[in-house]
């Protein structure tokens, strides 16, 4: 009796082989990814150790490549940085400058035509001056009206934005076309550096990632050098003996990145209040904007990815030379 | 079951273990292996197992030709052989039911198969009440069947086992013994190396003996 049953167990298959159950094949990967998340989870002061140190790493570039990005959106609130100041002909009078912008607003590569009368020039200079007496001595107002004229964004860079100001320039009327190219010229280079200079520190924060979880997963193997033996003795291909090892690296990487992105919420809930006190001395209703949704997924799938990539480099080199005598 | 043609195992020292040995094991024998400390009993285990690859010569195991497996293949041959050792090798931070559970976890078997079989095998070694306990609170003797339960846990129908009884007083001995009898008596291949000659004298099975790496005596039981 009990012979038969032996044999017919056997009899389904006489040698083991490889078996692909995609069911139980993804339930194991559940079940590894589970219990990886549990390893780590019993020496929380390690595993936090790693994810802060990989939260760091991460939080830097991704928190300044948002700075970049809002100083970007600061100089496109501010007027004047890619803004082309028509200035008109006296002669020109108010019903012609409307005829101006109806011509203006029809053309590509302008997003906002406005008008500053001369009425409106001088009222401000008066203000801004307190040269009010002298001016109200003068019979006519010497201020030509002017026409501001606010190109889309790919018309802001330095050498299409020139290239605007002599095709506008040639309208009747208009006296001549001013454009800021100097400061407009500076700050897109200067944003253009940054952010290369975010993308070099992303590069080599990114390498110091893969090193931390590379060296922490070749730890892990070192210290589990006696289960991985006796796990290969009685018959773990690789891929299982690796699955552990990878999703450590997997979830190493996850949870640094959410600690990057709670450092970086940290600085901009920091950072707020005396931006928009700045902001309100120079007339802006400018507010830092945040990570959104997308930046937030990429920070998270990128980390994930970067912990099993550094933990599949680790597990490569240091898991072959484990066998079993 | 296991075949061995002219089988000669030289270490990167240059010591032989095991010189132009030949032999025939066939499906449902109890075979015991014996000779002097240094004979090269381990290694002769070893090339069935595969933890180490024969120099000359050709092994033959379950019907694989071992000498030309593929390294991706070992692992499914160390299924179909159950390995027990004398110091049993057991994970400290498993649990025995755990530690008995993980040749069956490593082959994909299912959730309740697994515990079913686990149970099973635990059963038959006498450590069913022990199967929540960490292998450091048991022991030797207690142990050592931890390590029989994993070896045949799976079924294969090869199971080796190097010197099972050599920390163990000459009760607990034949008790293992009886159990390795048991198992031969379901259709189990043997191959038990072992110093105990006066235990497996009294036993009627097969004898291989090694003296010096050389196969110098084969004494049907
Ligand atoms: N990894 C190794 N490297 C070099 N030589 C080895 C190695 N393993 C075994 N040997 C040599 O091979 C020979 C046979 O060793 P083996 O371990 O097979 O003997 P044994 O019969 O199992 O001995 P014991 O009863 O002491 O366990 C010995 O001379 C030993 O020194
Ligand atoms: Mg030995």
């Amino acid at each position: 009796m009990a012979r038969n049953t032996h044999r017919k167990n056997r009899a389904a298959s006489q040698l083991s082989t490889r078996n692909y159950n995609p069911a139980i094949w993804l339930i194991r990967h559940l079940q590894v990814a589970i219990s990886s998340l549990g390893r780590l989870s019993r020496a929380p002061f390690s595993t936090l150790m790693t994810t802060a140190v990989i939260g760091i790493a991460l939080a830097l570039p991704a928190g300044l490549h948002l700075l970049v990005g809002n100083l970007q959106a600061l100089s496109g609130s501010w007027d004047g940085a890619a803004s082309i100041s028509l200035f008109l002909e006296q002669k020109v009078e108010r019903d012609q400058a409307d005829l101006l912008i109806d011509q203006l607003e029809k053309q590509a590569g302008i997003t906002e035509v406005r008008l500053i009368s001369r009425e409106q020039a001088l009222n401000e200079f008066k203000l801004l001056s307190g040269f009010n007496d002298a001016l109200e001595a003068l019979e006519e107002n010497p201020l030509p009206n002017v026409i501001v004229v606010v190109p889309d964004e790919a018309h802001s860079e330095p050498a299409e934005a020139e290239r605007l100001v002599t095709e506008i320039e040639k309208l009747n009327g208009v006296d001549y076309a001013q454009l800021d190219l100097q400061w407009v010229r500076r700050f897109h280079g200067i944003t253009e550096i940054a952010k290369r200079g975010v993308l070099v520190l992303g590069a080599l924060l990114g390498l110091a990632v893969l090193l931390i979880v590379g060296n922490t997963i070749r730890l892990e193997i070192q210290n589990r050098h006696a289960e991985i033996e006796i796990t290969k003795l009685i018959g773990a291909t690789n891929a299982f003996i690796r699955r552990p090892f990878l999703y450590s690296g997997l979830w190493y990487g996850f949870f640094g990145g959410i600690i990057a992105w709670v450092m970086i919420v940290l600085s901009l809930w920091l950072l707020a209040g005396p931006v928009s006190q700045l902001a309100g001395l120079y007339n802006s209703d400018f507010d830092l904007s945040g990570l959104n949704l997308l930046t937030i997924a990429g920070l998270l799938c990128g980390s994930a990815f970067l912990g099993l990539l550094g933990s599949w480099i680790a597990v490569g080199r240091h898991l072959s030379e484990i066998e079993p005598t | 079951m296991i075949h061995f043609d002219n089988v000669t195992k030289r270490y990167a020292e240059g010591y032989e273990g095991l010189s132009n040995v030949s032999f025939h094991i066939k499906p449902g024998e109890m075979v015991f292996l014996t000779g002097h400390s240094g004979a090269g009993k381990s290694t002769l285990l070893k090339l069935i197992g595969l933890l180490e690859r024969s120099t000359r010569g050709q092994v033959r195991v379950a019907g694989r030709n071992l000498t030309r497996l593929k390294k991706r293949e070992i692992p499914y041959h160390r299924r179909d052989v159950g390995m027990i050792f004398q110091d049993h090798r057991l994970l400290h931070e498993l649990t025995v039911f755990d530690n008995v559970a993980m040749p069956l976890v490593v082959a994909g078997i299912g959730h309740l198969e697994t515990g079913r079989r686990v149970r099973a095998a635990l059963d038959k070694v006498g450590l069913l009440h022990k199967e929540r306990a960490y292998p450091i609170t048991l022991s030797g003797g207690e142990q050592q069947r931890v390590g029989i339960a994993r070896a045949v846990v799976s079924k294969p129908p090869v199971v080796l086992a190097d010197e099972p009884t050599g920390n163990l007083d000459p009760a607990l001995s034949r008790e293992i013994m009886s159990l390795f009898e048991q198992f031969n008596q379901v259709g189990v291949t043997l191959l038990i190396a072992t110093h105990d000659i006066e235990l497996i004298s009294r036993m009627n099975h097969r004898i291989m003996t090694l003296k010096q790496s050389r196969l110098v005596e084969d004494s049907a039981g």
